[in-house]
């Protein structure tokens, strides 16, 4: 029993690895014992996996419906009888709007987490590469995205196409991409020249295959740091939607909605607004603590020797 | 027979047309089938240039080039990348860095349309010295000299004729730069290889190469056989400059 975990860690801290199945658990394992021993990483993560917990069994552990209305027990205050975190203004609970508005705002960040960086690498690593006019072309496209304020781009896109969750993601995910693009760009433009890549052009591959299995791999590190990094970000220009009006619609439990929803009674019942808030910042400061430890783990500049 | 490279008033340029560089100016040499042919002079005389030029790694160039007897085009087909491969000058640059050994040789034997990559594998790493235990290792795992091991296996896998050796050991210290001499002069004896190195250090290019090509500024000053050269039989006085400045060095 208590020789199967240290024989595991053997079998994985290997320097000889005998198999590719080998070769690779051993380097997820050298980053997970790296990100292990950064404390506020893991607390980050720690918080992250509540959160997807929550999404996940939203209504088993909501004490009540979100959408259930009760206005002879509206803006209660925090810890009145089952209710937790007190009343909104229609009298539904808050804690169970909170718990079931964890999954909108993951869906939110995964749906930007997924179109962005990829959007972002694609074309990057693609003007990266190819150089010349279409370098021109697609980094004037970039640079016209960059030169939009992002709230003010989402607000155009989400008034454009008409208010609701998925053009905000749309929407967000439209101003999110050319800093991803920049990036890739950059480094695509060190590493297409480097001897590697001369390589293994002379073994006659295509330059698809270049961008995919050799310089994609090598983005990506640092592409998932800004990625973790930015959703915080993300989690806001969603909320800040939702606060205007153009996220998602009422009855939805957005936390940005919740909030813009509580503004009203902010000055006499605030908790109505902040606990929304809370929410949105412990998730924010999470996401920004496993950005900062994961860079010290992937960051291709302090492992590779 | 025919010559398996042929190098005819090869030129070379860099840059756009507002400030064109002319690296090469009209090179021409021949090596033999089974040769080994050196490229001497100092840096920025347009030795590694010749072998780009040769690789399509630089696309500006002309003049003429074939290889056994192909002359060759601007594009390079897979028949040439199966004739002709490099080994780059700095091994810590010329691995990716988040790809093992065994990916490194998989993909270039894929790549050539090899099928039995396990045993191909197994019997390149033997080939460089380099035993199993090596083969699931990732770059940052290995020396300097393990890792031009690998490299030189990578540019063996294809089975090619001619091996184009870019300052093979410069980036390696003393001790391994004779390891990997040797292997090389043994892989070339086992397999019969045509052998172009390029390097500055003279007594590398004495101890492998019959033939040398001396170059400044981009020209050739002079084509010499190593016994001329050992024996000071040299035609132009550049060439004995490098010659005496070497001596020096080691005397």
């Amino acid at each position: 029993m208590s020789s199967q975990p240290t024989s595991l860690h053997a079998w994985l801290t290997s320097e000889t690895p005998a198999s590719r199945r080998q070769a690779r658990w051993a380097a997820f394992y050298k980053g997970w014992l790296s990100l292990k021993s950064n404390h506020m990483a893991m607390a980050g993560l720690a918080i992250i996996l509540a959160l997807v917990l929550i999404a996940a069994f939203a209504p088993w552990i909501a004490p009540h419906d979100p959408f259930v209305q009760d206005l002879g027990n509206r803006l209660q205050p925090l810890g009145t009888e089952g209710h937790l975190l007190g009343t909104d203004s229609l009298g539904r609970d808050i804690l169970s709007r909170l718990i079931h508005g964890a999954r909108i705002t993951l869906y939110i960040v995964a749906l930007v987490a997924l179109i962005a960086p990829v959007a972002g690498l694609l074309v990057g690593t693609i003007s990266g590469y190819a150089g010349g006019v279409t370098d021109m072309v697609l980094m004037r496209i970039t640079d016209i995205f960059l030169a939009f304020p992002r709230l003010v781009l989402a607000l155009a896109f989400v008034a454009a196409l008409g208010a609701g969750i998925e053009n905000a993601v749309l929407a967000i995910s439209l101003t999110a991409w050319p800093p991803y693009a920049r990036m890739a760009r950059a480094e695509t433009l060190t590493i297409r020249s480097s001897d590697y890549i001369s390589a293994i052009r002379l073994q006659g591959a295509g330059p698809l295959r270049i961008i995919i299995k050799h310089i994609w791999p090598l983005c990506i590190s640092s592409l998932i740091v800004r990625v973790t990094l930015d959703m915080a970000g993300i989690i806001l220009a969603a909320a800040g939607l939702g606060f205007l009006g153009l996220g998602a619609q009422p009855p939805s439990p957005e936390w940005g909605a919740m909030i813009s929803e509580g503004r009203r009674f902010i000055l006499d019942y605030w908790w109505v607004a902040t606990m929304p808030g809370l929410a949105i910042f412990a998730v924010s400061l999470a996401f920004n603590l496993l950005g900062d430890g994961l860079r010290d783990v992937l960051d291709p500049k302090d492992s590779t020797s | 027979m025919t010559a398996a490279l042929e190098i005819n008033d090869l030129s070379v340029y860099f840059g756009d047309h507002h400030d064109l560089f002319q690296a090469v100016k009209s090179a021409s040499f021949t090596v033999e089938k089974g040769a080994s042919f050196g490229l001497v002079g100092e840096s920025g005389s347009g030795k590694s240039t010749i072998l780009k030029a040769l690789t399509g790694l630089a696309p500006q160039w002309e003049g003429h080039m074939s290889v056994a007897g192909r002359e060759l085009d601007r594009k390079r087909d897979r028949t040439f990348y199966k004739t002709v491969q490099m080994v780059f000058q700095d091994p810590y640059a010329s691995l990716h860095p988040r790809q093992s050994v065994d990916q490194v040789l998989t993909e270039t034997l894929q790549l050539h349309g090899f099928s039995d990559i396990n045993s191909r594998i197994e019997r390149l790493l033997q080939d460089v010295g380099l035993g199993p235990a090596f083969r699931f290792r990732y770059p940052h795992q290995l020396s300097g000299g393990q890792r031009q091991r690998v490299a030189i296996a990578r540019a063996l896998a294809s089975e090619p004729q001619i091996l184009l050796l870019d300052e093979p050991t410069s980036a390696l210290d003393v001790s391994v730069q004779a390891e990997i001499l040797n292997l090389l002069s043994d892989l070339r004896a086992e397999h019969g290889l045509t052998y172009v190195m390029v390097s500055h250090d003279l007594a590398v290019v004495a101890h492998m190469c019959d033939q040398a090509a001396v170059m400044r500024n981009g020209e050739i000053v002079e084509i010499i056989s190593i016994e001329d050269m050992r024996a000071g039989r040299t035609k132009h006085g550049y060439t004995s400059q490098l010659l005496q400045a070497s001596v020096n060095r080691v005397a």
